[in-house]
């Protein structure tokens, strides 16, 4: 599935949801799913800066694809992370740089996207995105 | 008569709603409200005499450094120092720390001991870490224990003759404790060591009195109670503020300048360069007369009253634990649920409309004490109610099965 398909799978989904709460317990969910990372990187280099929870996220290139795993202390901070992974997993890193993400908004997770929010929302896409555009280097 | 309705009257932003909900604002400690009495006095400010001060022969800048100088004032009896001078005003906590710290890089000499507490805020350890990097002097830090007090005897036994200043927090931000400075003071001075007082936490609930504790170095911020962001108050014995140079070069701390050289200003201006936050001093002599309008002593019982309440409630709770169980405490309560991160819960409580703060509360050396990455902290005062409370203990059961 493209990028942009996922995402519509993704706001499809959280349009079932009533309110905030059935969002938040849907995330707390993802979250608790999200496939752990590695122990061996959980290590400061793998710390996105900027969040109040701890973050950590690793890619790794299969068959010119990027693979992201990654964990938090925090879960609703997971389940954010849990959603962004599901949609950059196993795309190239032509498509995840330009992904376009305004579909974060659509599933009302908008109040995330503040540039000073302690969550560092906007962090993570940013090291998910450098992940990218590193490997794209290299690809080169 | 406390009568908390009326009170919450004097507040425009306690009837607002956050998320669809009333709001309940319990981050208190980080930064007060402000009621209407103190933003009638910043409007009338700027609508009536904004003019810089001291400079002027006009009308409008007599009326602004008179009000501005009537709030020192209210601020010297408030403390009740000595003298008027002894007021300088600052940008805050930080400014002022900042300035005492400058000061003493002139006075202290390698192998002299500075001691501070295991309770501190960033705000008064930091400063004293460049200190000591610029002097050669040594930091020493007054532990604390699992009740989040600090344990004297270990104090006493730093204390030697080499200690040349001590430096603690009247009451801790993380965790409320209330540190025994009366003592503190008295032991330091026998030494013959400074001693400043953080008063950030305090000065929202307690009225100190400069003179009878014989402290050195008083600071707070006018944001922690009900004054305005950016304001600040340092009060220092005349003796020392004479004796530390100028923290700021720059207008209206000087006497005479010529090229070859500059004679300083009296105190307070020595130590106050440049256009200060004129409304903002105004504002912070308003809100200490607001508070004292209603009373210290009615706010501190009030307040205890709100702390009981919520503490026994908060015991209820399977699975939370309360960080800072001092029997001396102000209206802060810091606690975990178990396995789940603070921000969690902060976030969950945030879309009730529930304010709190997450996170190590500027204070590390705490979270590390207790190895947490931070807690919860709801602080009250003393404009909010049981009801609030009882909405953060149904927000915190609501969290709690979300979460876990
Ligand atoms: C104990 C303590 N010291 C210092 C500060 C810093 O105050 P300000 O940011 O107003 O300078 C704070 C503020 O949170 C505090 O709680």
């Amino acid at each position: 599935m493209s990028i942009e398909e996922i995402q519509n799978e993704i706001i499809d989904e959280f349009s079932m949801f009533e309110d905030w709460e059935e969002r938040y317990q849907y995330m707390i969910d993802l979250g608790k799913d999200l496939p752990l990372i590695d122990d061996q990187y959980k290590t400061d280099n793998n710390i996105i800066k900027g969040c109040q929870s701890k973050v950590w996220v690793h890619a790794e290139l299969k068959d010119d694809k990027i693979e992201f795993t990654a964990d938090s202390d925090a879960i609703i901070t997971k389940g954010i992370i849990a959603i962004l992974i599901r949609v950059f997993s196993n795309q190239s890193p032509k498509d995840i740089i330009d992904a376009n993400m305004d579909f974060i908004d659509e599933i009302g997770l908008k109040e995330h996207l503040s540039p000073t929010r302690a969550n560092g929302l906007v962090s993570m896409i940013k090291q998910l995105k450098m992940y990218a555009i590193a490997y794209q280097t290299q690809l080169k | 008569m406390f009568n908390i309705n009326e009170i919450r009257k004097d507040f425009p932003i306690l009837s607002r709603t956050v998320n669809g909900k009333p709001l309940v604002y319990f981050d208190n400690a980080a930064t007060s409200q402000t009621p209407q009495q103190v933003i009638d006095v910043i409007v009338d400010y700027y609508s009536n005499y904004n003019a810089n001060i001291h400079r002027g022969v006009h009308s409008l800048s007599q009326e602004a450094t008179d009000k501005y100088e009537q709030a020192r004032h209210t601020i010297q009896k408030h403390f009740n120092a000595k003298h008027a001078h002894e007021i300088i005003f600052t940008s805050g906590t930080t400014h002022g720390i900042n300035l005492v710290a400058n000061g003493f890089s002139s006075i202290l000499k390698a192998g002299d001991d500075i001691l501070v507490s295991a309770l501190e805020h960033h705000s008064n350890i930091v400063p004293w870490q460049m200190l000591c990097e610029r002097t050669g002097a040594n930091l020493k830090v007054i532990p604390m224990n699992q009740e989040g007090e600090l344990v004297i005897p270990e104090f006493d036994a730093l204390l030697s003759k080499n200690t040349k200043l001590v430096f603690v927090n009247h009451v801790s931000n993380a965790l409320g404790t209330i540190n025994p400075i009366e003592y503190i003071i008295k032991q330091a001075h026998l030494v013959g060591a400074a001693v400043l007082i953080d008063g950030a936490q305090s000065t929202p609930h307690i009225k100190p009195d400069v003179q009878a504790l014989d402290v050195d170095f008083y600071v707070a911020s006018a944001h922690k109670m009900c004054g305005p962001t950016g304001q600040g108050m340092l009060y220092g014995k005349e003796s020392w503020l004479k004796k530390l140079p100028p923290y700021q070069g720059g207008g209206e701390m000087i006497a005479e300048v010529t090229f070859e050289k500059t004679t300083y200003a009296e105190l307070p201006h020595k130590f106050e360069a440049g256009t200060p936050n004129i409304c903002g001093g105004i504002a912070f002599g308003a809100a200490i007369d607001y508070m004292n309008t209603i009373g210290f002593d009615t706010i501190a019982s009030y307040e205890n009253e709100l702390l009981v309440y919520a503490t026994k409630q908060l015991q209820n709770i399977e699975g939370l634990t309360i960080y800072g169980t001092s029997k001396q405490k102000t209206s802060v309560i810091s606690f975990n649920l178990d396995g789940i991160h603070p921000y969690d819960v902060g976030t969950i409580l945030d879309k009730l409309g529930i304010a709190v703060r997450t996170g190590h509360h500027c204070a590390q050396p705490i979270m590390d004490f207790y190895s947490i990455p931070g807690t919860v902290r709801a602080s009250f005062a003393f404009y909010n109610t049981k009801e609030e409370i009882d909405a953060l203990i149904t927000g915190i059961k609501k969290a709690k099965m979300m979460l876990s």
